[in-house]
């Protein structure tokens, strides 16, 4: 019982702490590049476009920073024994975090919400960049460490503890390269979709038409390539998880059984941990071993050999992680990316044919793709993390073990309830607060005469 | 290495109660201090820009631990688990509250981002104050280096004390702060309030680093921190009586360091103390990470820390300037602003300029 709490709570915990952190890296990267537009054309509208976007992000940023200090405290309250086990590797990053990005970040949030009127344009202009750089350099440490975890390396067992003996090593993790790709695409994606929606909700809805087809202009020219990128990088990250944590892959595709070459199911019916023959509907031949492999005949392991083998190595245990979540999650994430892009070129064609501000079912479809990327990227992390279950780090120790061993049952039922009842108040709260905002008009356009005057500082 | 990461981590705690000190005195203090809605928001913008960028002291503080001292990090937090759920809930309705409480002109909105403000200040230090002195005073831990405890053993009087004379100290420190960042009557209002909580903050120092010496030593002699703590808040009082606003926030933060230090010089070469066996007691060596890591971490900080004191530094030069009431008493009262209510562009009609329905300098 505690240990499914200490799960369900870093689950719903992170889950929510990532619905903030790609709208912070999209947003913070596209309001820097708005003002970037106003720095160098001295065009108003980019001004207007910057202040507009940036509420949005800080709204945002907000929640996405408490939420961020729950997470990083979590390892010591709920998984002691982990933390004790790993902290001298998994640590490191996590602290590093800190001191070269979040301090980067906040520092300079602050000096660009409130220093308009105390900096140089230029200036000025290079704060929203570094609070750019410091979260995407955030996320960097965050998934370098969960890298770790998924595959662990540069370190030497002691004892039967692991020791950090290459920290080199853990920034080159493949699977840290190409899932920390993954996720800087992914929050250009859901950036550039935020921006999207909100341009569309007010072209529909009377906002200045020339000025928010400009802002969905540029949403629409990150998103396509971004989302297109997301995809070919998770198909790398595929092949690259498929060589380490076969169980993960193999179990995307219930797959139970070695095939040599796999075919990739659209859909199946039945399915589950207990069916192992589920009704597969339409079956793409080959896809799965390209997915998996890279190679057309390439072979993937089943289950059910993989279970054999990993308790020849590690002892009695069942190996195999959850087949329905895997095998779902995946394809929730695939179909929507691939929803996403195809949308995105809808969109790229109207802008090239000049008909986006007028065309009515895209701007209305546009509002409603905005739950697309949150809906994707929590598929993303269930796969990648439900995936690695049984282990806490694949190989060396298992998710069983690493909880805090004095931590009561008593005590988790007080800290799920107080984060769900305080997660659900304040995200609500926010989400009602980005509405508003977003349903907000732009600030108004400023007199010729004022063009180089200060631009008036926000307060809180 | 391995002294030298306790120092580090010595070094960010008392940078986070230094700099996040005043923020949660101010916190404590902004609706006594502005008597309106101007007077308040003026004393929430005096750390307006900074105290995101302090609270990362907190974060960093955290995860040098978990790093270096995996060990003191494991049990400390999975033992202060009630603690330290509170400590988030209390930052977090505190953080969102500087962001979420100017976004809509409400009277009860504004109410109840006001009291998540207060109440977040007050119970942040409250609550990392008796997790500190229960570090020195001693809790039950086993040979397994695990906290065998309830969440009210926690609450021994030590470390209630410390709590609150952190409180008390977070209260003066915000009170001199205010009295630098601001003007005309909240000026005098914020060296008033400095006033009356100085002999409060006074005697609970002295008591609290006469009670620290008795908990972690055993001569009769008060070590250098703890006398220099309570010179510090002496001349704390008589600068907030003489009226000289800049010593007197330097002497609280000077009061501020020197208490949080004596409790890390009390602990050492301990980590925890543990009241159940003396042998089990976590030291900086029994819970240390190996040397690599601590090497590799070593290099890191050594070129971080002076950047991010730089960078930060440089913040507080840019932010130098007093803030005024008189900055905040714009237009038309609140209650004429235009309503709430649904959809505000909704009722615009293509072509024609918008009009600037927007409060002024909201954010």
């Amino acid at each position: 019982m505690a240990l499914d709490l200490a799960r369900w709570q870093f689950a719903f915990t992170s889950i929510n702490h990532f619905f903030f952190v790609p709208v912070t890296i999209g947003l913070a990267f596209l309001t820097a590049l708005l003002q970037t537009a106003w720095y160098r054309t001295k065009r108003d509208e980019y001004l207007r476009l910057t202040k507009f976007f940036g509420t949005l992000l800080v709204i945002n940023v907000a929640i996405g920073v408490v939420t961020g200090i729950v997470q990083e405290f979590e390892f010591g309250m709920n998984w002691g024994a982990y933390s004790r086990l790993v902290g001298n590797i998994f640590g490191a990053p996590l602290a590093m975090e800190g001191l070269a990005a979040f301090f980067l970040e906040s520092t300079f949030l602050g000096l660009w919400l409130f220093g308009w009127d105390k900096l140089s344009r230029r200036v000025h202009l290079a704060t929203i960049w570094l609070v750019t750089v410091g979260s995407m350099l955030s996320a960097a440490f965050i998934l370098a460490a969960n890298s770790w975890m998924q595959h662990p390396v540069g370190y030497q067992m002691v004892n039967g503890k692991p020791q950090l003996n290459n920290l080199w090593a853990v920034f080159t993790n493949p699977v840290f390269v190409w899932g920390y790709s993954k996720v800087i695409f992914v929050s250009l994606v859901t950036g550039a979709v935020i921006m999207l929606a909100v341009s569309a909700w007010q072209l529909r809805h009377g906002g200045d038409r020339e000025v928010f087809t400009r802002s969905a202009r540029l949403a629409l020219i990150v998103l396509v390539p971004a989302m297109l990128f997301t995809l070919l990088v998770g198909d790398e990250l595929g092949v690259i998880e498929g060589t380490y944590q076969p169980m993960k892959i193999a179990a995307a595709e219930a797959q139970w059984t070695t095939c040599q070459p796999c075919s990739f199911s659209l859909f199946q019916i039945g399915g589950g941990n207990n069916d192992q023959t589920p009704t597969q509907v339409i079956a793409i031949p080959h896809l799965l071993s390209l997915l998996a492999t890279n190679h057309w005949n390439g072979k993937v392991v089943g289950l059910n050999p993989l279970q054999s083998q990993y308790s020849k190595s590690y002892g009695p245990g069942y190996y195999v992680p959850d087949v329905f979540i895997q095998y779902w999650s995946m394809r929730v994430m695939a179909y929507l990316g691939g929803l996403v892009l195809l949308f995105a070129l809808w969109g790229l064609w109207l802008v090239r044919r000049e008909k986006l501000a007028t065309s009515r079912w895209f701007l209305w479809a546009a509002v409603w793709v905005a739950v697309l990327p949150f809906v994707m990227n929590t598929a993303g992390w269930l796969l990648t993390e439900s995936g690695r279950q049984p282990w806490i780090v694949q190989g060396i120790m298992l998710t069983k073990n690493g909880i805090s061993p004095t931590v009561s049952t008593t005590w988790l039922w007080i800290s799920v309830v107080g984060f769900v009842l305080l997660y659900g108040t304040l995200g609500t709260v926010d989400f009602l607060l980005m509405l508003r905002y977003s349903r907000d008009q732009l600030p108004p356009p400023r007199a010729e005469a004022e063009a180089d005057a200060p631009v008036p500082a926000v307060q809180y | 290495m391995v002294p030298f990461w306790f120092i580090v981590i010595a070094v960010l705690w008392t940078g986070f109660f230094i700099l996040e000190g005043f923020d949660f005195g101010v916190g404590m203090l902004h609706s006594v201090v502005g008597q309106d809605e101007a007077g308040r928001r003026a004393a929430i913008n005096t750390i307006g820009p900074l105290w995101d960028g302090n609270e990362v002291w907190l974060i960093v503080a955290g995860a040098a631990m978990f790093a270096a001292f995996p060990g003191w990090y494991a049990t400390m937090f999975s033992g202060l688990y009630l603690a330290l759920a509170l400590l988030l809930a209390a930052l977090i309705i505190r953080g969102v509250a500087f962001e979420f409480r100017g976004k809509r002109d409400a009277a009860r909105w504004r109410r109840t981002w006001d009291v998540s403000l207060t109440v977040g200040s007050l119970l942040a230090p409250l609550l990392i104050g008796v997790g500190l002195a229960d570090l020195l005073h001693g809790l039950p831990i086993n040979s397994a280096q695990n906290y065998t405890g309830s969440f009210w053993t926690l609450l021994q009087p030590y470390a209630l004390f410390t709590g609150v004379t952190l409180v008390l100290i977070c209260l003066l420190h915000g009170a001199t702060f205010l009295s630098l960042k601001t003007t005309g009557e909240m000026h005098e209002r914020s060296r008033r309030i400095a006033r009356t909580v100085a002999p409060f903050t006074a005697a609970a120092v002295v008591g609290f680093a006469i009670w620290t010496h008795v908990t972690s030593s055993t001569t009769f002699f008060l070590r250098p921190l703890e006398l220099l703590a309570i010179i510090a808040i002496l001349a704390a009082v008589w600068l907030v009586y003489a009226r000289r606003d800049g010593f007197a926030f330097t002497a609280t933060a000077i009061t501020m360091a020197s208490c949080i230090l004596s409790i890390f010089a009390g602990l050492y070469p301990n980590v925890m103390v543990s009241s159940t066996n003396p042998a089990y007691n976590l030291t900086v060596h029994n819970t240390a990470s190996n040397p690599y890591s601590l090497d590799a971490m070593t290099i890191i900080v050594l070129i971080f820390l002076p950047l991010v004191l730089a960078y930060q530094s440089w913040t507080y030069y840019v932010f130098r300037r007093r803030v005024s009431r008189d900055q905040f008493v714009t237009g038309p009262p609140p209650a004429a602003s235009p309503p709430a209510a649904p959809g505000p562009a909704g009722d615009i009609t293509p072509g024609t300029p918008a009009p600037s329905a927007a409060p002024p300098a909201r954010s």
